[in-house]
């Protein structure tokens, strides 16, 4: 094996997408107005293709023990690791749905595609980072690229609005976040996340301790669209891009939560008892606020803006179980989550097109007679949503749902449980619109036919969601093999240090 | 006269200043004073990573400062280049009015 610097191998990933995103800005002006940007498009999904592959390369460094890089401020085992899968998996179907998107209208594709890999490399660079500053460098990254990307398309007024309110709260969330940062350097002396947790156990201020790290979930909470920090939610996903939306909606929420994993599990590991009230509420609110915001709306990206808060509140969930069937369910729910949605946004890109004429849920009313394959791929994700068997979307509710109950959250698990039964009702009225045969009048529904690179992202997509639920155990191994590497020995010195602090203590030590 | 200001001065100053801006982003309409605001909030942060970087005599905090202002700037072009987007489609920077998507 090569000797390679942990340097070069830790952010091997990284390198390779902003290597690729500044190629694709420099070709981008070479290229005359008036011709095709695919082949920009096709540069950005091999350089996609080649980072996942450098995720994949960098288990061979890091399934023994963790690789450090660039101080210990990087830390690659197998938690970052998924993390990258995910998000690169992510970044390649929305590519794929659309390189077409952007066809022969007057915008920007070629800094589209440069925006979607600097914001993936930023998404990465949150799972890997152990240091809070190589955090906040990262989340910024990601929402500044997203910032951009939501209002895309530029003449319209509810684009710009999407942007503009994506932009103003988002950056009021990072003020919160690196409130939080700042309280945590105070209590501690360290903005490393190990060095919090040591700092932690010998600090003379706990209660500054806790503010920071209710700031951070704060911060985090925003990103995440957790209720009640979801009011921008709803705006944004409507307004902006439908494939830009699938991948906001997904592939920042994964990074945002591995870094809310990282920093609660590694970095208040003995404040859990704490933390975990505060999951719980969170949870609970995000659930039930999403699906009975949910049943109120009329357009579609609206109502799936509002299954994504609650989708966010079933995956909190998992943060109230304990360490070690916590991250596991949590990875496992960020995967299945993010196969079903990113694949149900595709189908809607597919649908609307880039004017997206096809809005509420009238509009695709009959759907299934113009176009019954795309209907078809629609109902499975949305069956996913709702958490039918034999699809990803129930393993993913399994898991977290009985995570919580392990933990003797019971309460919390029937009030997901009643949450998914209120879900039903507003995913399967839209089935039922889809497959009615009243045609919508106003509005006919384009037979567009689907393209090549479109169609084998939606495959892919189908295909992780269905695996993910019948086949599961592979992914899971693996989102339990995350959850071991990195978190559990720290959380299991502190809880042996201070048991008075540790709910967890009895279950820790049994494993 | 070596009186030092305590450290509990600066970081009960920076509270008060990260208050203001949370109350000025609720409180204002016009998008410009909002983003205003979010810069009066980071820089209440950055005055409290000033503070417990001396606390501490480590320097850490400063260097988090640096990066802090930094990427505030950046951020700050693309606020800026957004609302001259939202301008230009919607002639006001008024927030009450940008609502096109009230359901």
């Amino acid at each position: 094996m090569p000797s390679l610097s942990p340097n070069i191998i830790g952010l091997l990933p990284e390198y390779i997408l902003t290597i690729t995103g500044v190629l694709i800005m420099l070709a981008e002006p070479c290229i005359k107005p008036s011709s095709s940007r695919k082949p920009l498009g096709w540069l950005a999904i091999l350089g996609t293709i080649a980072a996942g592959v450098a995720s994949g390369y960098q288990t061979l460094f890091a399934s023994d023990h963790p690789l450090r890089a660039f101080s210990n401020t990087i830390q690659v085992d197998t938690f970052s690791i998924f993390f990258h899968l995910l998000i690169a998996a992510v970044v390649l179907v929305t590519l794929l749905g659309s390189m077409d998107y952007f066809e022969g209208n007057a915008s920007h594709a070629g800094e589209y595609f440069a925006l979607v890999l600097f914001g993936a490399t930023g998404m990465m660079l949150m799972t890997c980072s152990v240091e809070l500053l190589m955090v906040f460098i990262g989340l910024e990254i990601s929402s500044i690229s997203t910032y951009i990307m939501a209002g895309m398309r530029k003449g319209q007024g509810t684009a710009s609005e999407a942007s503009i309110k994506y932009f103003l709260l988002g950056s009021f969330a990072t003020a919160f976040f690196l409130y939080g940062i700042a309280l945590a350097f105070g209590a501690t002396g360290s903005t490393s996340i190990a060095a919090i947790a040591a700092g932690l156990a010998a600090t003379k201020t706990p209660l500054l301790a806790l503010m920071a790290l209710a700031m951070i979930i704060i911060g985090l909470g925003f990103k995440v669209s957790a209720a009640p920090f979801h009011v921008w939610t709803p705006d944004v996903y409507q307004g902006a891009p439908a494939p830009v939306v699938g991948l906001m909606s997904t592939a920042p929420k994964a990074a945002a939560f591995a870094v809310l994993l990282r920093i609660t599990f590694s970095g208040f590991p003995g404040m859990q008892h704490r933390w975990s009230v505060l999951m719980w509420v969170l949870a609970a609110l995000s659930m039930t606020v999403g699906n009975l915001g949910a049943l109120l709306q009329r357009d579609v990206k609206r109502m799936l803006a509002y299954s994504s808060i609650a989708h966010a509140g079933y995956l909190l969930v998992a943060f109230t179980a304990f360490p070690q069937e916590g991250i596991a369910a949590a990875c496992f729910y960020t995967a299945t989550y993010a196969a079903m949605n990113v694949g149900a946004f595709a189908v809607i890109t597919q649908v609307s097109g880039f004017n997206e004429s096809t809005r509420s849920i009238e509009d695709y009313t009959g759907l299934a007679l113009k176009r019954p394959v795309i209907s078809a791929v629609f109902a499975f994700f949305l069956l996913s949503l709702i958490g039918i068997p034999f699809t990803g979307g129930f393993f993913g509710k399994f898991y977290v749902f009985s995570a919580a109950i392990g933990a003797g959250h019971v309460w919390l698990a029937v009030i997901g449980l009643f949450n998914s039964g209120v879900a039903c009702f507003y995913y399967l009225r839209l089935l039922a619109a889809i497959y009615s045969r009243k045609q919508a009048a106003a509005h006919d529904v384009q037979p567009r036919s689907v393209s090549v690179p479109a169609a084998i992202g939606l495959t892919l997509a189908a295909l992780a969601t269905l695996i993910l639920g019948i086949l599961p155990g592979n992914v899971l191994e693996m989102a339990q093999y995350a959850g071991t590497s990195t978190m559990i020995e720290n959380a299991r010195q502190q809880c042996a240090a201070h048991p008075d602090n540790c709910q967890l203590q009895v279950k820790v030590d049994s494993h | 006269m070596s009186a030092e200001v305590p450290v509990a001065y600066y970081l009960v100053l920076a509270a008060i200043l990260f208050s203001v801006g949370v109350a000025a982003f609720l409180i204002k309409r016009n998008v410009i004073t909002i983003f205003m605001s979010i810069e009066l909030m980071l820089n209440a942060v950055n005055l409290t990573f000033v503070a417990f970087s001396h606390m501490w005599h480590q320097i850490q905090g400063q260097i988090f400062v640096f990066f802090v202002m930094v990427v505030a700037a950046a951020e700050a072009a693309v606020g800026f280049a957004i609302i001259i987007a939202i301008f230009r489609t919607r002639q006001t920077l008024n927030v009450d009015q940008i609502n096109l998507m009230k359901s």
